[in-house]
Formats: structure tokens, sequence, C-alpha cells
């Protein structure tokens, strides 16, 4: 009786595994690459090289990946269809980076500075979603979107204007200084920054499951109708929550600053779909906060293991984006509750 | 400024932009109406551009281009039917992953297909040729804008009429109204609101690849990565906002494409072009605050 209970709970998600496998393997035909050399170019571009130097590449990668799935499930558990990381990414990382161009000071506080400017930034365009919302009746969800043009433009204006490197002849701010980059662990080609979406990560297991603060947000996203009924200040709760989803966007924002490119390059923060493969994260797993971290390195593991197939079999490496959106096609319809559309769309009139 | 506005090559600029918005909005509307949430116009659109381009290409005729294109469009219809009235996922997620399977699909068959990145151009892709008017091209101002565009502008022009009336009148529209406002009397009337709502979306993908055509056969004559930019979000917030009534959906696709085209003139004027680039979104930002706070105050303003 259990074995066949098993079976039944088992059978849909082996079905659902064929299904991407077959539609991975029908791409693969399709470029007519040679299936054994794509497979072990995607585990060595994913977890392999020497020195585990694409392990490092893959986990420098989750860093911002996690990053911005930890920003967006703190809002979508709180009912709030935040899908403008973008945009708040966007504006930590050219905070970051000017602040660390123009501030003059010792670098550790020059650092410092930089990040809380950055996280400030984030919070600071997030909020304005939120405050549309709440006091124009924007939807949340097409309002933080649409936020994400302005910014990445005025990013792309001001390292191709204002704070350009000219002589680089390419479309980026200066270097930051080297003394404020972020270090490696030793004997390796990892930056700390990883360090920090820990903490991040850290911080919001803490705050959604042992905060009270965590605790209202939830039940806000639970039932609006309910948290506003117990009398909880549900617009102070949703400038708060936008705030700290946009600090935290902010701040990862700020260590591909100081961890990875040193400088804010045009499209750096856009081009990787660092915040759409976030959002996707949080929605492989539901939203359930101690699994993100872990769907995270699986994305990033299949971006990262996406290139090594196209070093090793010539596969186009876009066919990661393909195997993500797939992946949540077929997930988006076994994990049922996960977000619910009817709160989502927020007219404004509720 | 004004010099500008009466400029004829701005006037005849306007549907050229007009053309996407507006059919990706009225594909939107008829999910909209059918009670489908419907937020991957984005991705819709940029698969009919690649689609349009594909089928030009092979075929020699950007007819067969703009074929292909509707059956992408319908094809992505049929995937997001699959996943959220099928097997019951959340529209949002729904539209968010095939948003992404757009943008991957295409950038991946750009590559494996035609062996480029970033774009894709070729003397082979045969785009539409402008159809002139002969008498309506003399009238002033007006003259250029309706003479001399692309049949997929005809078209667009076309469908909003057919829509209104297909909404108000036919037995379909009809259906698909009940389906949107209330599934339950469908049912009862032995008809299955998924199927309606099915083909709302098929004709969806339909009008939205039409729209990817207009991008990408007839503004130009090539595929270039990302060439939606937005545009579909755009065609969501029309959507929204006239709550998918193809009259006031006309009128607002006309303000959003006569923004998106004289943030495309002023490039010429020294402001910086990610400034004009801009333009479109605050443009839109800016309608959607003024039209949501008039509503919300209207809504209060009925309840006390």
């Amino acid at each position: 009786m259990a074995a066949h209970g098993t079976m039944r709970a088992v059978l849909p998600w082996v079905i659902t595994l064929l299904w991407i496998a077959a539609i991975i393997l029908a791409l693969l035909l399709f470029v007519g690459a040679p299936l054994g050399e794509a497979l072990s170019g995607f585990w060595q571009g994913a977890f392999g090289g020497r020195r585990h130097a694409y392990l490092m590449a893959t986990l420098s990668r989750t860093a911002l990946i996690t990053g911005m799935a930890i920003s967006v499930m703190l809002s979508f558990r709180a009912g709030l269809f935040n899908i403008g990381g973008e945009g708040q990414l966007v504006a930590g990382g050219l905070a970051a980076a000017l602040t660390a161009i123009l501030l003059p000071g010792p670098p550790l506080l020059v650092l410092v500075a930089a990040i809380l400017a950055a996280m400030l930034a984030g919070a600071l365009w997030a909020l304005l979603a939120g405050v549309l919302q709440l006091y124009m009746g924007v939807p949340l969800l097409v309002g933080s979107l649409l936020l994400n043009y302005p910014v990445r433009y005025l990013a792309s204006y001001a390292v191709a204007h204002p704070f350009r490197d000219v002589p680089s002849g390419m479309v980026q701010s200066h270097l930051v200084p080297q003394e404020t980059w972020l270090a490696y662990f030793p004997g390796t080609r990892l930056d700390i920054g990883i360090l920090f979406t820990l903490a991040a990560t850290a911080f919001a297991l803490v705050y959604s499951y042992w905060t009270v603060h965590g605790y209202h947000t939830r039940l806000n996203g639970l039932s609006a109708d309910f948290a506003r009924t117990v009398g909880l200040p549900v617009r102070r709760l949703t400038l708060q929550t936008l705030a700290i989803s946009g600090a935290i966007a902010g701040l990862v924002g700020a260590i591909a600053v100081f961890g990875i490119h040193h400088r804010y390059i045009d499209g750096m923060l856009v081009q990787p779909l660092y915040a759409w493969t976030g959002i996707i994260a949080v929605l492989l797993v539901g939203m359930v906060p101690w699994a993100v971290p872990l769907s995270g390195f699986f994305f990033a593991a299949v971006q990262t293991g996406a290139a090594g197939m196209e070093r090793a079999a010539g596969v186009p490496k876009e066919i990661a984006l393909v195997i993500q959106a797939v992946i949540i096609l077929f997930v988006a319809s076994r994990v049922s509750g996960a977000l619910s559309s009817k709160e989502g769309r927020g007219d404004g009139h509720a | 400024m004004l010099d500008l506005l009466l400029d004829p090559s701005f006037a005849a600029s306007i549907p050229r932009f007009v053309t996407p918005i507006l059919l990706a909005a009225l594909g939107g509307a008829l999910c909209e109406r059918a009670g489908v949430f419907n937020i991957a116009l984005e991705g819709f659109l940029l698969t009919g551009a690649f689609a349009a381009v594909l089928g030009a290409y092979y075929s020699g005729t950007p007819y067969l281009g703009a074929a292909a294109a509707m059956a992408a469009g319908m094809a992505m219809g049929l995937v997001f039917a699959e996943f959220n009235l099928r097997r019951d996922g959340d529209a949002i997620v729904v539209s968010i992953a095939i948003n992404l399977l757009a943008a991957g699909l295409t950038t991946f068959l750009l590559r494996a297909i035609f062996n480029v990145t970033g774009a894709f151009s070729d003397p082979a892709i045969v785009g539409f040729g402008a159809i002139r008017l002969p008498l309506i091209e003399d009238i002033p101002v007006l003259g250029p804008m309706l003479s001399g565009q692309s049949i997929l502008f005809y078209a667009a022009l076309a469908s909003v009429p057919v829509l209104h009336v297909f909404l108000a009148r036919h037995r379909l529209g009809l259906r698909i109204r009940a389906a949107g406002e209330n599934a339950e009397a469908l049912r009862a009337g032995g008809v299955s609101p998924r199927r309606v709502q099915l083909l709302a979306l098929v004709g969806c993908g339909a009008l939205c690849g039409l729209g990817g055509a207009q991008l990408s056969i007839a503004n130009v004559n090539l595929f270039v990565e990302n060439m939606s930019a937005g545009r579909g979000w755009i065609a969501v917030v029309a959507v929204l906002l006239t709550r998918g009534r193809p009259w006031p959906l006309f009128c607002i696709a006309l303000l959003f494409g006569a923004v998106d085209s004289l943030s495309f003139r002023v490039q010429g004027m020294g402001l910086a072009q990610q400034f004009t680039d801009m333009m479109p979104y605050l443009a839109t930002l800016t309608v959607l605050i003024v039209l949501s706070w008039w509503r919300a105050r209207r809504a209060r303003g009925d309840v006390s």
C-alpha cells in the first residue's frame, strides 16, 4: 500500500523530468551536438576546470542569483509582486561604483559607504514602486517592472558620458580603487562576495521564520484581507518589505561591482538576467526560504554548464535560458498555490 | 517643437511604432476579456519577430514571414494554454517563464540556424513595402500617416473595429466575455470556459505574432536579439488601463506609439540617446500613474 502511494506521488515528477530531458535532448540533436561531449562539457563547465576554476565561477554566479532570489522572495512571501529587482540591482550597482570612484578616504570606509549607498539606492527604487501602488493605485506588478527601464538607461548614460572611462574605449566607468576590491578566498579565484549573500540568506531565514515582522508580512502575503482585518499596518509593512527587498538587490549590485567587475560596465547586471533568474530560482522551490540557495546554485550551474557545453560541443550557451524556462513551466504546474494571481493582479482597487 | 510635430516624416513614422504595440495589445485584450491573465505579450512579440525573419528569409516573401510569425505566436499561445489552463500553473509564473523561453529560444535559434550573435540581416530577408493610397496621401498631416504604411498597419487598424464588433456581437466573442465575467454561466450553457480561453490565447498569439512581424520585416529587415525591447510590457499596461476595450485601447496605443516615435525623432537634437530611449517607458509610467490615480480617486468618491 505504502509503496503504491509513493509511486503515485513520485510518478508525476518522473514524467516531468523525462519531458524536460526530452526537450533538452531535442535541442542538442537540433544543433547536431555530440551528446557525450556536450554532457561532459556541461559537467566540466559547471563543476570542473583547473583547480576547480569553473566551480568557482559557478559559485560566484550563485552569489548574485541567490542574492536576487532572496530579495524577491521577501517580497513574494509578503504577497508583493515586485518584479522590478533588475532596476533595484542596477541602482545599487551604479551607486556602489560611483561612490567608490568619487569618495576619497580610507578604502575600508569607502567600501562600507559604497555598500550602504548601494543598499539605499536599491531600497529607494523599490520604495518608489511601493509608493506608486499605495498612493497612486498603480499595480506593483507593472509599476515595479516599468521602473526597470528608466534606471537601466540612466546607468547606461552615467557610464557612457559623465563617468565614462574614455581611454578604455568601452562603455564603462573607471575602475574602483583597487584597495576596495573584495578579497579572494585563499588559493582560489572566488571573491568573498558570496559571504554577503550568505549573510543576506541568514537574515532572510531568521526574518521569515523567527521575527514578528516577518510573520506579519507573511500573513499579509497569505491573505491581505485578513491582515487588514486584524489591524496590521498593511501599508507600513508593504513599504518596509519593499525597502528590505530593494536593499538586498542593491547589495547584490555592490557585490558584482567590488567582487567581480571592479567597475560598472554598461549592461553587466542586465544582460545576464540575474534578476529574472533570481525570480525563477524562488519559484522553483515554491518560496521555501532554506531551499533558495540550493535553487540559486542549481540555476548558476545550468548557466556555467551551458557555457562549458558551448566550449566542448559548440552548443550555443543560450540553451541555458531555454532549459530554465522549460523547468519553470513544468514546475509551475506542479507546485500549486505557490503564488496566487488574484492577489497579484492588485488593480489598486483592493 | 511645433515644426517637428507637423513634419510629415514624423507623422509618417508614428504608425511604425503604433502597429506592434496595438497588435500586441489587441491580443492581450482577447485574453483579458476571456479572464486569462497573460503578461507574456513581450515573449509572444519577440517570438513573432524572429519567426517572421525566419519565414521571410526562407520563402522570399514577407507574406509567408507574417504567416510564420502568426503560427509561432499561436504556438506560444498553445504553450501558455497547456501550462496555465490544462496543468493549472499560475498565470504570472507561466508568463514569466514564457518571456524567458522566448528570449532564450530566439537567441539560441539565431545562433543555431544563422550562426550569428546579436543580429541577423541578409538581403534575402524580403520585408513588407509601403502601400501608397492615391488620394489620401495628399491630405495634410494625416496623409503621410495614413498612406505609405505596411500592410500590417492597415491590418492593425482594421482589427480595432473588427475586434469591437466581434466581442460585442459574435457568438465566440460573447463566449469569450462570458469566460471572463461569469464562467459558471458559460459552463451551465454547456460550453467549456477553458476551451474558450484556449481560443483567446491562440488568437492573442496570432495578433502578437503579426506585431512582431511589423518590428522585424516591416520597420526593418533584420532580427536583433530582444528586439521587442519592452513593447510587450507597454501593451500589457495598455490592456490593464483599458480593461481590454478595443477603442480606448486604440487611443492608448496611438499615444504610446506617438511618444515612441517622438523619442526616435528627438535623438538627432542633441539629447543623449539614453534619455530618448527612456521616453516611452516614462510616458507609459506617467499615463499609468495619472489614470490609476484618477480611477482610484473616483472609486473612493463612489463609495462615500
